[in-house]
């Protein structure tokens, strides 16, 4: 009844290179724009007179900055971790600047839905943390991450290797997981409604053309919710980040 | 999702191809939703639990619902490992 074919994974993923030998594809492209406005932005808001009431560019630049303080590094760090403000600042914006072109008419492609910038993001996380622990507490910090207080001693065998697993090991994979496997779960959904639109509306069968009208609200409201997705995995993504990066400043008690 | 078209043949020829192929969608259908099981559960009673917190003690809002997406977002991730091996094995 229908010819619907859905494309394979590769055809809705991977793109030609723009510039050939450098191998510059759309998602870097949407990658190297994420950072180049997220510069403009700030760089624009920072002009501007600190005094003056905030208008303009520097109001949203400040609504970020303090959604970064009140809502990601108070409720997790405390006032100790107000330091970090910028590199949390940079992550949240490049995240939700990277997913943001998956709704984006035209561009349609988020870039975190390829693993590599999860992944070198993560990566970084995971090198700032540890870096952390050793700088605030010495090489104790192995020890007090693989052994936490409070288990009866026997235990530790059991508790130190699963410790060490969780911590240094699943913690870079699953923020990885995390943010690629929304992102391209979200692209999957789009493409199926899109393409199932598409087959119903401009099928042979008179009956089902009508009926093309469900899929396509189904995409307008898929389209709503990638905006909530993309802004709340930006928001994990950072949160987690903040979380890492406290629970290393500070050993559990 | 070949697969499907593959089967859809397979009643004048069986190859080994595809029913490898149509194992492979079979099989990531089942690792899909066996992994969504899981977190389904466990993401309906934290958020439950969560609104109940909050309409309890609504002044402490604000820092249930930071713990609450920290939550999901452990939750969560086991639901999306199960959707990566359904794309490792099934596409």
């Amino acid at each position: 009844m229908l010819a619907l074919e859905f494309p394979p994974i590769n055809e809705i993923l991977r793109w030609r290179d723009v510039i050939d030998p450098v191998g510059l594809n759309k998602v870097a492209l949407i990658g190297i724009a994420a950072a180049l406005v997220a510069i403009v932005i700030f760089l624009l808001a920072a002009k501007q007179d600190g005094m003056a009431a905030p208008k303009g560019v520097r109001n949203l630049a400040e609504s970020i900055v303090e959604f970064i303080e009140e809502q990601i590094i108070m409720p997790t760090m405390g006032r100790a971790g107000l330091g970090w403000t910028p590199f949390l600042l940079s992550l949240f914006v490049f995240i939700y600047l990277c997913n943001l072109p998956g709704i984006i008419p035209i561009v349609y492609m988020p870039a975190t839905a390829r693993i590599a910038i999860p992944l070198v993001l993560s990566l970084l996380v995971w090198v700032v943390f540890i870096g952390v622990g050793f700088k605030h507490q010495g090489i104790s910090y192995l020890k007090n991450s693989l052994f936490p207080p409070g288990v009866p001693g026997p235990l530790y065998i059991l508790v130190a290797p699963i410790e060490f697993i969780s911590t240094f090991l699943v913690r870079p994979f699953s923020l990885t997981v995390r943010l690629f496997a929304n992102m391209l779960a979200g692209h999957i959904l789009l493409v199926t409604f899109a393409l199932l639109t598409e087959e119903l509306v401009q099928g042979d069968s008179w009956i089902l053309k009508p009926v093309g009208v469900l899929p396509f609200f189904m995409l307008l409201f898929i389209t709503a919710f990638e905006v909530l997705v993309g802004f709340l995995q930006a928001y994990i993504f950072t949160i987690l980040a903040s979380v890492y990066i406290g629970g290393a400043a500070h050993p559990e008690h | 999702m070949e697969a499907f078209s593959i089967l859809a043949q397979a009643g004048s020829q069986i190859t080994d191809e595809g029913l490898k192929a149509a194992n492979a969608a079979g099989s990531a259908g089942f690792a899909y939703g066996l992994a969504a099981i899981g977190p389904g559960i466990g993401i309906g009673y934290l958020v439950g639990k969560s609104v109940e917190a909050m309409a309890r003690q609504p002044e402490a809002a604000g820092m249930v619902r930071t713990t609450m997406f920290l939550g999901i977002a452990f939750t969560e991730a086991l639901a999306l490992i199960g959707f990566v091996v359904f794309i490792l094995i099934g596409l």
